[in-house]
């Protein structure tokens, strides 16, 4: 499983269908991906460029320069600790060699059992609440180590699987635009003068 | 003091546990100034905006309905995108607008499509920000369902499309253009300007108007209650009310939207309604004004006023509206190294000076932390950010397509000049220091004339 099958395949060409250029709908075809498998596959990404009309490289190119895009497993659980300023000075850079010595594994690295990944990340705008972390997206404000522990306990124990799905999965809810209610794709090439600003150029009123 | 009772212009609805429903959206007034707007011309919408002198909030500071004026005529279709992307070190208030009050921004991207004569609208949401993309996905699909959105928005003939896009983690990507290249499915690499100025090269070489969040959650308001009324609260160019991020060392850290332009850094830091003070009675030792890419003030000008044009005078930035707090403890040669990695991990890689520059000015501040600096490289690093950022001016010289190179460079001239004897305690010698930096705001230890006069 790496081409996008079944439910996920729909759900991709709906998001193509946005587009007025198939090709922007490559980033969030790349979480697509991650959400079906947990990493971005070679095969997907192959996928993606048929669907969206480019070279496999082309997607790898910009597949290769998000930080969000994992070309390998990774854990079930990404967390993302924050280093920058507001974080460091009110303990991130503590909570972070915590973090990699209550799981055995530096900053970047899987813990053996395949669930938790350490990551040290840029600002993540929690700065009032720091010391912050994500996990898999999910924000912990103003974190102990003492928290911290019990999060990865209740990680481990399944206990925040409602609030936490697996790595890959960022929103649960998508945007569906019902096709009696779309306006239609604007493109680049075939779109004219919109009549609501044409209407009222030429003078016409439309009341105040 | 100058805490005023300046209304919540944008975060009135924040105190609502339900303030993202469409629901408590529609019973506090929602969707009205869409309604207003579309009562009247485009062109009047625009000069409303206009007179509200509403500053972009995004960190660039340009008046938006000014901004709005640059699409060649007759060159369509024209894009909206919304910059969501917010990732400045310190700032934290884009977010809290796409989860609290998703409708409200939705709102404010149709009022300034229908201004312009955008024909389709891309809401670009930082990628690490799940419930922002969760909030607004919800909003769209019931804006959708109740025809705030879509083909013939309230049965009149405007009709356009809001879509959600979503980023995949790059800090670059909050640069227009960068923006630009990202939504077209490309790396995240800013163009070059000119000829690439959005306006007029955008979105599929389309005029494309690039706003930021804060910037149009203010539309439904001052279409509501008219420009004027934006524009008679605060002081010279900053008008109306702002969001500032409080961070750091105080003792109640948090987002507060305050008069703009008359509200001073001591209200924010010290005020018991806002940061309350340094933690634990310390003093403050030094603070960054506008994000990690503004020049750091200092306790002697606390009693400035958060007023654009005032703070750029003094050689430094409100930015991104990101305010961090240091106290006297805070090792600055620390600080300092982890602004400066930022920027290095967050080069796109395009430009010589800023892909090699902040990585050799990262390297040189970590042998320097670990203890293997040597008195000359003080200077050293002054060396390379004046090849980055020639003279370290403000504003800023640039050699680069974007200004990420430059940003690096406040930290380090910050630092250098104001904490001198912190990297000598750790080169073990005296920093000589030889390159002339510019810039008003990288001023020497107080009671000590600076070492270059502005």
């Amino acid at each position: 499983m790496s081409r996008f099958d079944g439910e996920f395949l729909a759900t991709a060409n709906e998001i193509i269908s946005r587009y007025p250029v198939a090709r922007s709908a490559m980033i969030p075809l790349l979480h697509l991906a991650q959400e079906q498998d947990g990493y971005v596959t070679e095969d997907a990404m192959e996928h993606i460029a048929a669907l969206v009309g480019t070279t496999p490289a082309d997607v790898l190119g910009t597949c290769s320069f998000y930080e969000m895009f994992k070309r390998e497993p990774v854990g079930r659980y990404l967390v993302n600790i924050c280093t920058n300023i507001s974080c460091q000075i009110m303990g991130g850079e503590e909570l972070l060699h915590h973090a990699e010595e209550t799981l055995g594994v530096k900053s970047g690295s899987t813990t053996s059992d395949g669930l938790f990944t350490v990551e040290d990340v840029e600002c993540i705008a929690a700065c009032t609440e720091a010391p912050c972390l994500q996990v898999n997206y999910r924000y912990r404000h103003r974190i102990s180590h003492q928290e911290f522990d019990s999060m990865i306990e209740d990680l481990r124990s399944g206990r925040l699987d409602d609030e936490v799905p697996p790595h890959g999965t960022v929103a649960r809810i998508r945007q569906h635009i019902p096709a009696d209610r779309a306006a239609g794709p604007a493109d680049p090439v075939a779109t004219p003068e919109p009549v609501w600003l044409s209407a009222n150029a030429s003078g016409e009123e439309t009341g105040s | 003091m100058t805490i005023t009772d300046a209304p919540k212009i944008i975060t009135g609805r924040f105190g609502f546990d339900d303030s993202h429903t469409l629901e408590r959206y529609e019973a506090t007034g929602g969707y009205d100034g869409l309604k207003a707007a579309l009562a009247r011309k485009p062109s009047d919408i625009v000069e409303e905006v206009k007179s509200a002198s509403l500053l972009g909030r995004g960190g660039a500071g340009f008046p938006a309905g000014v901004k709005w004026g640059f699409c060649p005529p007759g060159v369509f279709p024209r894009y909206l995108v919304v910059n969501g992307d917010e990732s400045e070190p310190g700032t934290y208030k884009d977010r809290l607008l796409m989860e609290r009050d998703p409708h409200q921004l939705i709102e404010g991207v149709l009022i300034a499509c229908y201004a312009v004569g955008c024909s389709q609208a891309f809401l670009y949401v930082r990628g690490e920000m799940a419930l922002a993309q969760e909030r607004i996905a919800q909003a769209l699909n019931d804006a959708y369902a109740a025809g705030h959105v879509g083909k013939n928005i309230h049965g009149s003939d405007f009709s356009v499309d809001v879509v959600l896009h979503w980023g995949a983690g790059a800090y670059i990507v909050g640069e227009e253009t960068a923006l630009i290249e990202s939504l077209e499915g490309s790396r995240g690499m800013p163009r070059l300007k000119p000829p690439f100025f959005p306006a007029a090269k955008g979105l599929y070489m389309q005029p494309t108007i690039v706003n930021n969040v804060e910037t149009l959650s203010n539309l439904p308001w001052i279409i509501s209650n008219g420009g004027a009324a934006f524009a008679a609260l605060g002081a010279e160019n900053s008008r109306g009310t702002r969001m500032f991020a409080v961070s750091g060392h105080v003792k109640n850290p948090g987002v507060f939207e305050v008069e703009f332009g008359v509200t001073t850094f001591r209200d924010l830091l010290y005020a018991p309604v806002y940061g309350g003070g340094i933690r634990g009675d310390k003093a403050l030792k030094a603070f960054i004004p506008g994000g990690a890419s503004a020049p750091w003030m200092y306790p002697e000008h606390l009693d400035t006023p958060l007023e654009a044009g005032t703070v750029g005078k003094m050689g430094t930035m409100l930015g991104s509206g990101a305010i961090v707090a240091f106290d006297e403890d805070t090792d600055m040669v620390k600080a300092c190294l982890r602004l400066v990695r930022f920027f290095a991990r967050e080069s796109c890689g395009k430009c010589t000076p800023c892909r090699e520059g902040t990585t050799w000015l990262e390297m040189i501040l970590q042998r320097i932390v670990d203890g293997h600096g040597r008195p000359q490289d003080v200077d050293l690093l002054l060396d390379v950010a004046d090849n980055i950022s020639v003279g370290m001016a403000w504003p800023p010289t640039q050699t680069t397509i974007c200004p990420l190179g430059q940003s690096a460079t406040s930290p380090i001239a910050s630092a250098v000049m104001r904490f001198a004897d912190e990297f000598e305690a750790y080169v073990g010698g005296p920093a000589e220091i030889t390159v002339e930096v510019k810039g008003a705001a990288f001023v020497g230890p107080v009671g000590e004339e600076a070492p270059v006069s502005a």
